[in-house]
């Protein structure tokens, strides 16, 4: 390691590694400076110019995120000359933004604005740059909105779509006064590459991309007496939600979420986790089935590996980028599109209600998961499966408008018959849950013994690896899956579209050989979703998915086919996995797309 | 195959396929076509593997890439100071009066556009313009009316 | 015409003929690089684009980074207003700018080099490949690895700006980068790149062509040798000249002026504008002279006469900047938005003559913060003119 070099910020002397930036130097001393266009997700642009820093003998400021320390170096981040510069940069992005405040989705959570709070802008002497150009609204995508007038221009979510997610639905173009965040020939969203994935809008400073809101909506249906409102929650909203409402980021706050949710109004609250547990058994079917033609029939048609359908942005990347390889993807719909299909059925039918006078609404961690709603063929139940999605964002909106402190509500459980779950289904909100949810219960299927890793953790497929890999050698099975004796079963996990990217490409060109991939659009799995809480760095991403794993080894059952309540549905009313009734209310199919 | 998309073939066999190459492939193409359309930037993002919001966010910036179809003779009039303080206004005025357009459109036959432009580089001989890639300088009202005059007559001569 | 006037002394280095331009090839790729680099160091030979980084440094560095692949650029992406010496040189002298470029290659170990060519000077390409395709059977001739390359630029002011430059070759969107890393190490594709301006890389074929002595001699301290000035606005002979720095403005005025000179730009729109009050005090020249004030220029020399209003011309300057910024920081972006319509609004009674002020401490904001040199420098010509023409700019 390179010798460490000495510095002094704000006249305190310190030694760090060469190569710091004067950012990261200043917050190993507890000097924080203010940035607008850094996130630690993103590579640096110093475009915003916000930390610029005095270094002492320089005329010139520098860019702390953007500069790193020398030997020697005397930096100063608050003097004279930096407050002024800094309170003169605020000014000019307050003129160019559409600062229309309490009329803006993101009030009160919007970084410009605790900026102008915190460096007290009274004043705005500078000419409102944002009326003179004709900016409109896209709000085509049933998943995002897109105002450029109050955009500033940092470039997050540009470098977001690029370095997250290899998507590039946003550019920047123009140049000089006109340059803007914009999409291939300012087209709508809806008519581009976007995913809807909604990454763009957690690391949107302002209000500039915010998630299409459903919340007036969702009120209106609590208030109809005529109607039953069901309501579903994701997993990861269990472990996202409490960093809204007060609580610290990783805290689990499952039995107060129900609580809520039960005093906003609504009529049934049932857990996602309940599907998720049925996506297993629906897919680990799937798998052993293609498996089986592949393997013991030799058929050539059969698609391997398998990929998993439960991210939506996912899916409409696949569309978009690999259309020919569609036949991949398993056929099973989300969690949340199953739980819809059952609401109207299922559910309808066990509780006497009249499917038409059901409003289905689910709360996500995704924005993508409100354009999987309103696509053509989710409407299996004979309605739309699923009416209304909520971000964990709209969520804790509705908490606070209806005054409820949620840090003294006490727990409470999921209502019956699809709102029981198991360890397996909560850790779908981590990226590589899929996977394990699927071979703790394949593995027990095919070899009547529980998967072979300690308390059932398949810690190789856990973590915040862009892409893993895990093998798992089937030994001794029973006399029903004798061909799979001896067969390792290759998988891989790939969370970020950009890592999803390689993952395809590798399989593609035939470097890779599995068997089963789960992919999830957002870093980290749904607990990173673009529905979560604002911010979302790495070290966020890491407590919440400590809390997920911590969720699973507090669950009684751990394994999706143990699940009483999925045992009750393939009695009552599905019979049995991948048949007829799930072929028609449990999978899918998929539209190829353009690139271009 | 559409003359465009073979043209952006033809470019990419020539210069390359990576990313350094796009600038040297979107200027042929606005060599022959005058502008970048939809479609042309598309094509060129399909040869390049490239993002198509790429493509268009770097040709947007840069002012000779036009995006807008444009006619078959750029005008673009250098507004910069020096060519300012020597007369482009009546230039201008000369060439909107002859042609029947204003800056930033194109006759309704397709052959003319009128642009405005940053500094030329022919300050000691303001005022100066470019017609496509011929730069005429030393302008008075009377020489644009002479050159445009000769510009029609080439056009009707090929018809 | 080569009579000196006052301290004004014209020279004829650059554009005296290039009829020698193998044979200083020749014997320059067989000195050991460490010769070459110190021929340059002791000429004191500054770039020519404007910001006046010491060539042979420059060299050095890049030459002293371990790398098998590096390259030299010639930067003619000439886009200052009131500039256009490079054309010329590269019309009338190709040979003595590539035959630089590869001695620098020799040099610091390149085997590429390119000219990156504003997308305004299309028309020089025929020419200019003439020269570069005789250059390089030269080359194949004595068996000397360097090829020479035409990138075209497509019309953006910004690209002259070193980093944006590589952006641009690049095929990306010419924005600057944030510096450190600096060319020398991190250049184009990411390796080591010595970037020229074209005048620059003449003035290296001058030093090896004579000596660093004959260089070394004109001039004044810390600004030695020749400069190429492109002289236009209200002038009598407009043009280019080849003079010697540290030229004081007054002598220049005096040789150039109309004699009603009101003020001169020296630099183009990003350099200093100068009153008449401030002719005798002022030197052209790079700054470090020990009294008085000295001005960079790239060489763009602008006259403006008593006719002109000053308001018309800082207007013209800061559209020129508002839409040739990049756009992708702050300050000069949203800085150039707000100074064109604030000297607007004060022109038009929208905004009390204060609001000058206010705009004068967002220059400086400016000059601090930007990114790059383009938004850094609004500041130079801004401020001199609303001290110096107040009234102008108000009623």
């Amino acid at each position: 390691m390179a010798k460490k070099i000495k510095i002094t910020i704000n006249e305190v002397a310190l030694e760090i590694e060469p190569g710091t930036s004067i950012l990261d130097a200043a917050r190993q001393t507890g000097v924080i400076i203010p940035t607008l266009c850094y996130h630690k997700d993103l590579c640096v642009a110093g475009n915003c110019r916000v930390c610029v820093v005095e270094i002492v003998g320089q005329k010139r400021l520098s860019a702390a995120c953007a500069t790193p320390c020398e030997d020697g170096m005397d930096i100063l981040t608050n003097s004279f000359k930096v407050r002024n510069s800094r309170k003169h940069i605020i000014e000019l992005l307050l003129s160019e933004h559409n600062a229309d405040c309490t009329r803006c989705y993101k009030n009160g959570n919007c970084e410009l604005q605790k900026l102008a709070s915190d460096y007290k802008i009274m004043t705005q002497d500078f000419i409102r740059l944002s009326r003179s150009k004709n900016y409109t609204i896209d709000h085509y995508s049933p998943s995002i909105i897109k105002d450029d007038s109050k955009c500033i221009r940092c470039q997050r979510c540009v470098r977001t779509c690029e370095e997250i997610q290899g998507v590039n639905a946003l550019t920047v173009a123009y140049k000089g006064d006109r340059m803007k965040i914009s999409t291939f020939f300012e087209k709508p969203m809806n008519d581009v590459i976007c995913t809807n994935c909604g990454q763009c809008i957690n690391h949107c400073p302002t209000g500039a991309l915010v998630e299409k809101n459903y919340i007036e909506e969702v009120w209106e249906a609590i208030a109809d007496k005529g109607c039953h409102v069901i309501v579903q929650t994701a997993p990861a909203v269990r472990i996202g939600l409490g960093e809204e409402l007060g609580f610290k980021v990783g805290s689990r706050v499952t039995g107060k979420m129900v609580s809520a949710l039960k005093r906003l109004g609504f009529d049934a609250v049932m857990d996602t986790d309940f599907s998720a547990d049925l996506t297993i058994m629906e897919e680990g079917t799937e798998l052993m089935m293609r498996l089986k033609r592949a393997l013991e029939d030799h058929d050539p048609d059969v698609k391997l590996p398998m990929a998993t359908s439960c991210s939506p942005g996912w899916i409409k990347y696949i569309e978009h980028m690999y259309p020919d390889y569609l036949g991949y993807l398993s056929t099973c719909k989300s969690p949340q599109q199953m739980f819809g299909a059952l609401a109207k059925t299922y559910y309808a039918k066990a509780k006497n209600l009249n499917p038409a006078k059901i409003v289905s609404v689910s709360i996500m961690p995704c924005t993508a998961k409100k354009f999987e709603s309103n696509r053509p063929e989710m409407h299996d139940s004979g309605f739309r499966d699923v009416d209304y999605v909520l971000t964990t964002r709209e969520l804790a909106i509705m908490i606070k408008q209806a005054g409820i402190d949620f840090m003294r509500l006490e727990d409470m459980s999921f209502d019956s018959l699809m709102g029981e779950s198991t360890g397996a289904g909560v850790i779908f909100g981590a990226t590589g849950g899929v996977m394990e949810a699927a071979l703790r219960t394949v593995y027990e299927l095919v070899t009547g013994r529980p998967v072979p890793f300690e308390n059932l953790n398949i810690t190789p497929v856990r973590g915040m690896d862009g892409v893993k890999e895990a093998s798992i050698k089937i030994e001794s099975p029973i006399q029903e899956w004798a061909f799979l004796d001896g067969v390792e079963l290759k998988c891989a996990v790939a969370h970020g579209l950009i890592n999803a990217k390689k993952v395809m490409d590798s399989i593609i060109s035939g470097e890779s050989h599995y068997h089963f991939v789960e992919f999830m659009a957002c870093p980290g799995g749904c607990l990173g979703g673009g529905g979560q809480p604002i911010p979302t760095n790495p070290e966020i991403r890491r407590k919440r998915a400590e809390a997920i794993y911590a969720e699973d080894e507090g669950m009684p059952l751990r394994k999706s086919h143990q699940n009483p309540e999925i045992l009750k549905i393939y009695n009552d009313f599905l019979l049995k996995p991948m048949g007829e009734k799930s072929h028609q209310l449990l999978h899918t199919k998929y539209s190829p797309r353009k690139r271009f | 195959m559409y003359p465009v998309t073979e043209l952006i073939k033809n470019l990419a066999d020539q210069h390359g396929r990576e990313r350094r190459n796009l600038l040297p492939i979107l200027q042929g193409v606005v060599e022959q076509e005058k502008y970048l359309s939809e479609y042309s930037m598309i094509e060129i993002a399909r040869e390049l593997d490239l993002p198509a919001s790429e493509v268009y966010g770097t040709a947007t910036f840069y002012s000779f890439l036009e995006y807008k179809k444009m006619g078959k003779y750029i005008i673009r009039i250098c507004k910069t100071i020096t060519c300012s303080m020597k007369g482009k206004n009546q230039i201008i005025k000369t060439i909107e009066d002859m042609l029947k357009i204003n800056v930033g459109e194109t006759t309704p036959d397709g052959n003319f556009s009128l642009l405005q432009t940053n500094c030329l580089g022919f300050c000691h001989k303001a005022p100066a313009m470019l017609i496509n890639y011929e730069v005429y300088i030393d302008l008075t009202p009377e020489k644009v009316r002479e050159i445009l005059t000769g510009y029609i007559n080439k056009k009707e001569k090929e018809e | 015409m080569s009579t000196p006037i006052y301290q004004l002394k014209r020279v004829d280095f650059i554009f005296k003929d290039e009829k020698d331009w193998k044979e200083i090839l020749k014997n320059s790729i067989n000195r050991p690089a460490h010769e070459l680099i110190n021929e340059l160091i002791s000429s004191e030979l500054k770039g020519r684009g404007g910001a006046g980084f010491p060539t042979g440094l420059k060299w050095k560095l890049a030459a002293e980074v371990d790398d098998p692949i590096k390259y030299v650029i010639c930067n003619a992406d000439e886009g200052e207003p009131g500039t256009f010496k490079d054309r010329e040189i590269l019309s009338k002298v190709p040979l003595k700018v590539l035959t630089s470029m590869a001695v620098c290659g020799h040099v610091i170990g390149s085997k590429e080099g390119y000219i990156y060519l504003r997308g305004e000077y299309f028309f020089l390409q025929p020419e200019l490949n003439k020269s570069i395709g005789e250059f390089k059977d030269y080359c194949n001739e004595i068996n000397f690895d360097f090829t020479i390359k035409i990138f075209m630029g497509s019309g953006a002011y910004i690209c002259g700006e070193e980093t944006a430059l590589f952006e641009s070759m690049e095929g990306k969107r010419g924005e600057p980068r944030n510096k450190p890393p600096f060319p020398s190490t991190f250049g184009y594709l990411g390796k080591p790149t010595v970037i020229n301006n074209v005048e620059t890389l003449a003035h290296c074929y001058t030093i090896f062509e004579y000596g660093s002595k004959r260089f070394y001699d004109l001039g004044v301290q810390y600004s030695r040798g020749s400069k190429l000035f492109s002289v236009s606005g209200d002038t009598p002979k407009p043009g280019i000249y080849e003079l010697e720095l540290g030229m004081s403005l007054v002598d220049f005025v005096d040789e150039f002026g109309d004699g009603d000179t009101k003020a001169v730009q020296v630099g183009g729109a990003s350099g200093f504008l100068v009153p008449r009050k401030g002719f005798r005090e002022t030197t052209i020249g790079f700054q470090g002279k020990l009294t008085g004030i000295s001005l960079p220029t790239g060489g763009s020399m602008m006259l403006f006469n008593s006719s002109r209003s000053m308001y018309n011309v800082l207007d013209n300057y800061l559209e020129f900047f508002r839409e040739e910024s990049c756009g992708q920081c702050t300050p000069c972006r949203v800085g150039c938005q707000q100074l064109l319509n604030g000297i607007k609004a004060v022109k038009r009674g929208e905004k009390n003559a204060q609001y000058l002020n206010k705009l004068m401490r967002l220059t400086e904001t400016m000059q601090y913060t930007a990114k790059c040199g383009l938004g850094q420098s609004v500041a130079n010509s801004f401020s001199a003119i609303v001290e110096n023409f107040r009234e102008e700019m108000i009623y």
